[in-house]
């Protein structure tokens, strides 16, 4: 499944004192099966952006196509939309309510007016495959810890069998280890289920190990839209907008400037190493 | 949609209203609203729209801005005027069928009401538009205060009132939020007759009230963290004061009250 943006706008409170323009004439292709990251500071667009592509907001002007559909058509049906395209909010606290975690899950499942049969397989599914306790499915949610919380969060869209899932801030407020135990989650899920994942941040680290495309947000504009590889190289323009290349990128970059020949381009911290050792060899 | 709610919102500006003491402005609203259900005759609206037109203008708050709180009474607007011109007796009766009749009195009428009530929402929203919610209940404290020794408690009313308009953005916003997250999810918030409606605020109502509680019990430790204990003792960074020019809106609120009274004596047609 591919969504096209075609020259994209976004302006919040348009013709009042509080007007502000999100999203900057946004042209971008999004194919089946890529791994995305969305990466931008504060107020960037990143969040605004995500809500657009499952029709959440509706965009001030401009085009999206999802599979070659301009989903603005008036016959174009939004609830299809979303149940192609799922958005995990960067709160889980938000979207939780149920009695048990497993309900939870079959929430949106059971919107798509499946039967019950269906909806509690689904749900099962889902749990699964987000690697959560089978001995909390029938708790409530709302004495979990963030990570597990996050974890129902996530299943209670992937049970609606997205093809593309959009994660915001999916770490946000995660301890380092829950963190990793997430993105890995996520990593896995691309790989074993398929399907388009977009991955929305504002830490580099986060997103340098995964992703193979890295879309960089500035300002409500798209600043760099490429593989990590080519992305990272721009760290010192990333720098002037408040983000920052990984870690290894300043090292590769300072042993470079010593005198050892490394590979500046190395994204991650395998790479690195390996590429540190050949180079002192 | 939701944020279009205006109750409460203020307008930052750099203006004289803007800076005159709380308590000045309402007194002035509170004159305001007298003289609005107390005028009589052309001569009384006039003073009261020149007054009203100049404190606008004084504000720096684009008359726009200001309409788009009438938005929300236009229900309210035209019920008034259509009972208050079909119901009224009169002495010419222009039209009658059944019940009900088109009559001289219930034209006036109808016309006074619709415009008290535009005037009214008009001036009361220029108050909550130029003052912040905090400066508000600072000044509401501050005029109720006598009230304290017959053991009303001001101060905690006064408290909870600012905690109460601060979350209400803060509640709208969350809303939001979670309406997008539910319909993220496939939740229907619009479609279904009443029962469904209602079924489908679940998913709205359960987490806004969980993060309602949280909130307060986050606020209550984190005022007790700062020794919060109640009015006793407590002074202000900023304690109310007046100075010259709230004393020339003093002085200006009693030279336009006495004007329309004045007019309501001496011109007192053709209403």
């Amino acid at each position: 499944m591919s969504i096209i943006l075609d020259k994209v706008n976004y302006c919040y409170s348009e013709g009042t004192a509080y007007q502000i323009q999100a999203l900057k004439d946004i042209n971008l292709e999004i194919l089946d099966g890529q791994f995305i990251g969305i990466i931008g500071h504060t107020g960037s667009g990143k969040s605004t952006l995500t809500q657009l592509l499952n029709g959440l907001l509706k965009a001030t002007s401009g085009n999206i196509y999802v599979d070659g559909k301009d989903i603005y058509d008036e016959d174009y049906n939004m609830r299809d939309l979303r149940n192609k395209v799922g958005l995990v909010f960067q709160y889980p606290d938000h979207q939780l309510f149920e009695t048990t975690n497993f309900e939870d899950v079959c929430f949106g499942p059971k919107n798509q007016g499946l039967d019950r049969k269906e909806i509690e397989l689904r749900a099962f599914e889902a749990l699964r495959n987000v690697g959560f306790p089978e001995e909390l499915y029938y708790q409530p949610p709302f004495d979990l810890s963030g990570g597990q919380k996050r974890r129902v969060a996530i299943a209670g869209v992937l049970a609606m069998k997205p093809d593309v899932l959009i994660l915001d801030e999916p770490t946000a407020g995660l301890d380092p280890a829950g963190r990793d135990e997430i993105l890995g989650l996520v990593a896995r899920m691309h790989k074993e289920l398929g399907i388009t994942i977009i991955l929305v941040s504002h830490s580099m680290e986060d997103v340098a190990k995964y992703v193979d495309r890295l879309i960089v947000m500035n300002q409500g504009e798209v600043m760099y839209d490429g593989a990590p590889k080519e992305v990272f190289p721009h760290y010192k323009e990333l720098e002037a907008v408040g983000l920052a290349a990984p870690q290894v990128t300043y090292l590769m970059h300072e042993l470079k400037e010593k005198g050892l020949d490394v590979n500046v381009n190395a994204t991650t911290v395998k790479e690195a190493a390996e590429d540190i050792l050949h180079a002192l060899q | 949609m939701i944020r279009d709610i205006t109750i409460g919102q203020y307008y930052p500006a750099e203006s004289a209203i803007h800076k005159l003491d709380p308590r000045v402005k309402l007194f002035s609203t509170l004159i305001y609203i007298i003289a609005l259900f107390c005028f009589r005759g052309i001569a009384g609206f006039v003073i009261i729209t020149a007054a009203l037109a100049a404190v606008i203008k004084i504000s720096k708050v684009p008359f726009k801005f200001m309409v788009k709180g009438l938005k929300a009474i236009v229900i309210l607007l035209l019920i008034t005027g259509v009972f208050n011109l079909l119901f009224t007796p009169g002495d010419i009766t222009i039209w009658s069928w059944g019940p009900f009749k088109l009559t001289d009195a219930g034209i006036s009428n109808a016309i006074l009401m619709v415009l008290r009530l535009i005037y009214l929402i008009l001036g009361t929203s220029l108050m909550t538009l130029t003052t912040t919610p905090n400066q508000l209940t600072d000044g509401l404290e501050k005029v109720l205060g006598p009230l304290n020794k017959i053991h009303v408690p001001v101060h905690a009313i006064a408290m909870m009132m600012s905690i109460a308009l601060r979350f209400i953005p803060i509640l709208i916003e969350e809303t939001d939020k979670i309406m997008k997250a539910q319909m993220a999810r496939g939740a229907d918030f619009e479609n279904g007759n009443l029962i469904q409606k209602a079924r489908n605020m679940i998913p709205l109502l359960i987490p806004l009230f969980v993060s309602a509680f949280r909130r307060a019990d986050d606020l209550a430790m984190a005022m007790e963290a700062r020794c919060y204990s109640g009015g006793e003792g407590r002074t202000k960074m900023k304690p109310l004061t007046y100075d010259k020019k709230d004393y020339i809106a003093y002085i200006l609120d009693s030279v336009f009250i006495v004007l329309v009274v004045a007019a309501r004596v001496f011109v007192p047609f053709p209403m």
